[in-house]
């Protein structure tokens, strides 16, 4: 792990082991910037989503690919991105978890909540291979 | 994740305290759930009071018994949401699938 100005990086082998260090880091840093509980409990759910997508449906749990976290702190925003290695999809194509048909499916929410919690979400396909999850959440101004 | 199995007449309440997230925590819940099934059982109540943190698949899992359970001809219920549960089953029109309960009492008479 490297701490550079306001960026802080971590790269992590694809194994669900790691799941709950990276959401330790991501509690420390909404502590560090002084979110709210509630916020913070919802950024830390968004970005272990966020890293379980990349590990099992990007990686498909190859060890050998990783997990690119990194966390961008700013006085009034938290930029994370999430890069993994697999093969990519379209999000548009993602079924919709609210439609009837879909309602008792034990999977498929985790975008969803993802980008109900964020105030910005982006999801890019990379040159290289793989996708990149772009969040925003912003500090609220007293 | 912890879940203890405790029984009032023929109503089995697994009292779930921990993390409900992917693999152990979802797993025990399923583990659980089939085991009541298994003896017999067809009336569950998920006592999820002190479950301190859910994620997605774990909200899945919850579907997923329901609807095992459903399938079996049983009933499972749901006891003391917390209000981080309640919000991720609210959004995802959850809470119009499952019956909530805020007392044991009331979720007990209610099979």
């Amino acid at each position: 792990m490297k701490t550079k100005s306001n960026k802080i990086e971590v790269s992590i082998g694809s194994a669900l082991e790691y799941l709950d260090l990276v959401q330790t880091l991501t509690d420390c840093i909404t502590r560090f910037m002084g979110f709210g509980e509630d916020a913070a409990h919802w950024i830390g759910m968004s970005v272990r989503e966020s890293v379980t997508n990349a590990i099992q449906h990007g990686n498909k749990l190859d060890q050998s690919k990783k997990v690119d976290i990194r966390f961008g702190v700013g006085p009034d925003r938290l930029d994370i991105v999430v890069k993994d290695q697999g093969s990519g999809f379209n999000v548009e194509e993602l079924p919709n978890p609210l439609d009837p048909e879909n309602l008792l499916k034990p999977s498929g929410r985790g975008i969803f909540y993802i980008r109900s919690f964020m105030d910005e979400v982006e999801f890019k396909p990379l040159s290289r291979g793989g996708m990149e999850v772009h969040m925003v959440k912003r500090v609220p101004s007293n | 994740m912890k879940i203890e199995n405790r029984s009032v007449g023929d109503i089995h309440i697994l009292d779930c305290s921990g993390k409900i997230t992917l693999g152990e925590g979802t797993m025990s819940v399923r583990n659980a759930v089939r085991e009541v099934l298994k003896n017999g059982g067809k009336k569950i109540i998920l006592n999820l009071g002190d479950v301190n943190y859910i994620d997605s698949s774990g909200i899945g899992e919850l579907v997923s018994s329901f609807t095992t359970v459903t399938n079996g001809g049983g009933q499972l219920k749901l006891l003391n949401l917390t209000k981080k549960i309640q919000e991720l089953l609210s959004i995802t029109k959850l809470l119009t699938v499952f019956q909530v309960f805020n007392d044991e009492k009331s979720a007990i008479a209610s099979f």
